[in-house]
């Protein structure tokens, strides 16, 4: 027999074997067995970031800088020309990235911020305040979301940050219905019971005993509503009521370019330059849902 | 019935049946699991032989590898896991080596798997005889007439009620007892030569139990099928199986004859297994009342009624057992006390004085003195607190300890509980599930409470952690004085760790009083229903009983 231990003791008992990793080490394996379609969402990502970061200095010409000529063509000192009044196409598109990403970021956050913690309290308290929170919800998500959004910024005019509120605001109805689904199963769990007897405070209970739990799912789901913020704002300003010039974005690039398209059979590259942007956002969409499904696969533990 | 078969099935159990050939022979079987990015070795080359119509128990402490064989005798592999080696002879067929689509035509059909909750095997939105007679139809040899008849007569070997309709119910239609013998029933129902049944009972009351393994038992001898019985249960084993083998860290310790197992165990580790129920705790009790419940009447939302005048007294110091079936009102006499549900009537004196009926209105120092331990510890414990986090919490929180002194009291209680440092910094899944309760107890007793609420804190354990368990709970009383409402339908819990029993049935107190009153007769009628279906270690005591109770002495 290899085994010393011939009687019961309460420290030999068989628990799950496992040695102890870091964050680091365990993302890192992980990240060995992503598929390919997630390398690439990531690497997409990381590029994005690193131009959205590093602007100012990646950038050749300044995001409102008009002293060149207008419609340069592609090539020379501009290497994708220049727009309607002479702003350098490269440096805006760079700078969009900053602006759109940035802003879409901050959105998702304050819109994560309102619905998530609304969720934690409504599926908590249960009765009246799950009531009136979730008819609410009800009623912000029966108006069509862009043409909602589209009322509210004529109304309120479109600031950068009216912007973000607004949008917010409507995502975060999303984000309270998912919050609430998934906080309501660990709820019930005699863990949250358990920390009630025990006294806790609301506050307590939302953070250190259902917030971790309720991870993965949020994580998942604000990358996805990332994506979707990121292309309603990119929806906006192509209708002009979204981020407003001078500020570069990609949205209101490819609205004042889209004329450019017309003129395909002279200059093909010229042609291409409104599809640019459009091509941008799309590529991020694309790589934050490769990365969103991949995340999603593993927090939902589907075996393949 | 047993004289049906007449080819000596119904011989009796532990006798003369080696004569039937071999059905199965697993040589040196290796299963391999897969966690930790690394395979690990959880069956390490056991042998096993099991003749046609013979029963085989198999036993062992969780963790120990019984489901992982049980199935591997069927030449299955849970996901995650994989036959590395080995030789697994199934009536003359290879199983190891058998392509899957195969072994998928054996299974249902030759084999058959009985698992632990029949409520998660069964399809909710199937009725219960289409599940039933699935496997035979798929066999191919009957018509789904004849299998409906089949299956009927199944539901009546299992002595389900009304067994011609039963079975077109739905599976939420019928009770939980119920569900398990239809699930036996299914498995039965291709008549096939291998059975294997996974803790088929452990879910189930003693009461239920009962019922379930006479008919399991029965049907078994009747259609001369052999069985592997899978459980933790030591006296339900002694009752199912003809022969017993004792599985440790995937290791065979012992196999031998029931009745010679339990007899004369020969491996250190059989005996302490065996010698499990040996706590016994002389009565005592006391005039100076820790906890009144007077007068309780309870309901859930504005109809149900659960609990009928509610009269319990809890002396200081010591063990208030109480006892019934589920949905007698245990657990919601539970909840009374902590206040996660106001009693519609009546009120709960704490040190003599009242208590606020509902949590919200309970101050710290009144919710301190009483701790609550479940009966599920996993999911008691937040699986994202560290185990130095889950206990120091209450010591934070009504203590005000921090820092070292919070680390050192930590250490203090882990020892307390039998475990050492290394255990500080591991979550909920790193341990096992007698260690989990081990915590959840220290997590109760670091708030330095004067009342301990134990609901069902052992019945989800295999008997040698149970015995830990209620050995750390007895010199915890006499160390720190706490008292316990120690609430299970297990008696031999109940044996071991009270002082005075409360009997409870359908909401209502049946009966109070010491141990040695309520454990001598004469019962009130119910209580003698409770205490007689309380397995034994004995092999004839399932016979004796049904004898017992049918007053004929044949079935």
């Amino acid at each position: 027999m290899s085994d010393p231990e011939q009687t019961y003791s309460a420290t030999a008992e068989v628990g799950q074997i496992r040695r102890r990793r870091s964050r680091l080490e365990r993302a890192w394996i992980e990240l060995k067995k992503a598929p390919p379609s997630a390398i690439f969402g990531l690497v997409v990502i990381a590029i994005y970031a690193f131009f959205a970061i590093f602007a100012h200095w990646v950038a050749p010409y300044g995001q409102a800088d008009s002293s060149f000529g207008a419609y340069l063509p592609w090539g020379g000192a501009h290497l994708l020309g220049t727009d309607q009044i002479g702003r350098d196409i490269y440096s805006r598109l760079i700078f969009g990235a900053q602006n759109t990403i940035g802003i879409a970021l901050v959105t998702t956050i304050i819109s994560f911020a309102l619905g998530g913690g609304l969720g934690l309290i409504a599926a908590i308290m249960r009765g009246w305040t799950d009531l009136i929170l979730a008819r609410m919800v009800d009623v912000l998500m029966a108006i069509p979301g862009l043409i909602f959004a589209l009322m509210l910024l004529s109304i309120f005019g479109s600031s950068t940050w009216g912007l973000i509120i607004i949008i917010a605001v409507l995502d975060s109805t999303r984000v309270f219905r998912l919050a609430r689904a998934v906080s309501m199963n660990v709820v019930v769990m005699e863990y949250v019971e358990a920390a009630r007897l025990r006294g806790e405070k609301l506050g307590w209970v939302m953070r250190r005993e259902i917030l971790p739990n309720i991870l993965p799912p949020m994580v998942a789901e604000f990358g996805l509503r990332f994506s979707f913020v990121f292309l309603t704002i990119a929806a906006l300003s192509f209708l002009g009521v979204g981020i407003q010039p001078p500020t570069a974005d990609w949205g209101s690039m490819v609205r004042e370019n889209a004329t450019l398209i017309q003129f395909a059979k002279y200059d093909l590259k010229g042609a291409i330059t409104p599809l640019l942007p459009a091509g941008a956002i799309a590529l991020l969409t694309v790589a934050v849902n490769f990365v969103v499904d991949w995340f999603l696969h593993k927090t939902s533990g589907l075996k393949e | 019935m047993s004289a049906a078969n007449g080819t000596g099935a119904g011989a009796g159990k532990g006798a003369g049946k080696n004569g039937g050939d071999v059905l199965l022979r697993m040589t040196d079987v290796v299963i391999d699991g897969f966690s930790d990015e690394r395979w690990h070795e959880i069956i390490k080359g056991v042998n096993l032989t099991l003749r046609r119509g013979e029963v085989l128990g198999l036993i062992g402490e969780s963790g120990a590898g019984k489901s992982t064989l049980g199935l591997g005798a069927m030449g299955f592999v849970r996901p995650g896991c994989r036959l590395t080696s080995g030789e697994i002879m199934f009536d003359g067929m290879e199983l190891r080596q058998m392509p899957e689509r195969e072994k998928q035509k054996l299974w249902g059909t030759r084999m058959a798997y009985v698992a632990q909750s029949a409520a998660a095997a069964f399809n909710p939105a199937h009725r219960l005889i289409d599940q039933t007679i699935e496997a035979s139809l798929r066999k191919g040899d009957l018509s789904p007439k004849e299998a409906e008849a089949r299956a009927i007569d199944l539901y009546r070997a299992m002595q389900l009620p009304d067994p011609a309709e039963i079975g077109y119910r739905y599976p939420h239609q019928v009770s939980g007892g119920q569900l398990q013998r239809a699930m036996t029933a299914m498995a039965m129902a291709a008549h096939p030569d291998l059975i294997v049944f996974d803790e088929p009972t452990t879910a189930l009351d003693v009461t239920t139990q009962v019922e379930v393994l006479a008919s399991m038992r029965e049907a078994v001898e009747q259609f001369n099928t052999a069985a592997i019985y899978i459980t933790h249960d030591l006296a339900v084993v002694a009752q199912m199986a003809d022969r017993i083998k004792v599985l440790r860290y995937g290791e065979e310790m012992e196999e031998a004859e029931t009745r010679k197992m339990l007899k004369a165990p020969e491996h250190p580790y059989t005996k302490s297994l065996w010698s499990v129920r040996s706590i016994a705790k002389e009565p005592e009790t006391n005039e100076d009342y820790i906890l009144q419940i007077e007068g309780v009447d309870a309901a859930y939302g504005k109809g149900l009624k659960i609990l009928h005048d509610v009269n319990i007294a809890v002396p200081r110091g010591r063990t208030v057992a109480i006892v019934g079936e589920s949905g007698s009102g245990k657990s919601t006499t539970a909840r009374v006390i902590t206040g996660l549900l106001p009693p519609s009537a009546g009120r709960v004196l704490f040190n003599g004085t009242p208590l606020p009926a509902a949590l919200k209105q309970r101050r710290k120092e009144q919710l301190q003195k009483i701790q609550m331990i479940y009966q599920m510890a996993d999911t008691a414990m937040n699986p994202r607190h560290s185990v130095a986090e889950i206990i120091g919490r209450p010591l934070e929180f009504y203590l005000g300890l921090r820092g070292r002194a919070k680390e050192a009291r930590v250490l203090e209680l882990l020892q307390m509980i039998e475990l050492d440092e290394s255990f500080m910094d591991r979550l909920p899944s790193e341990l096992s599930g007698g260690q989990k309760q081990r915590i959840c107890i220290a997590r109760a007793v670091a708030a330095e409470p004067e009342l301990i609420i134990c609901d069902e804190v052992t019945s989800a354990l295999d008997q040698i952690v149970q015995e830990g368990i209620l050995k750390l709970l007895l010199k915890l009383q006499q160390d720190l004085g706490v008292s316990y409402i120690f609430i299970t339908h297990d008696i031999a819990t109940v044996q071991a760790i009270s002082d005075e029993i409360v009997v409870m049935l359908q909401g209502r107190v049946v009966e109070q009083g010491l141990k040695t009153e309520i454990m001598h007769p004469p019962y009130p009628e119910y209580t003698e229903l409770l205490l007689s279906s309380v397995p034994e270690m004995d092999p004839d005591w399932l016979s004796n009983l049904l004898a017992a109770r049918t007053g004929t002495g044949d079935l």
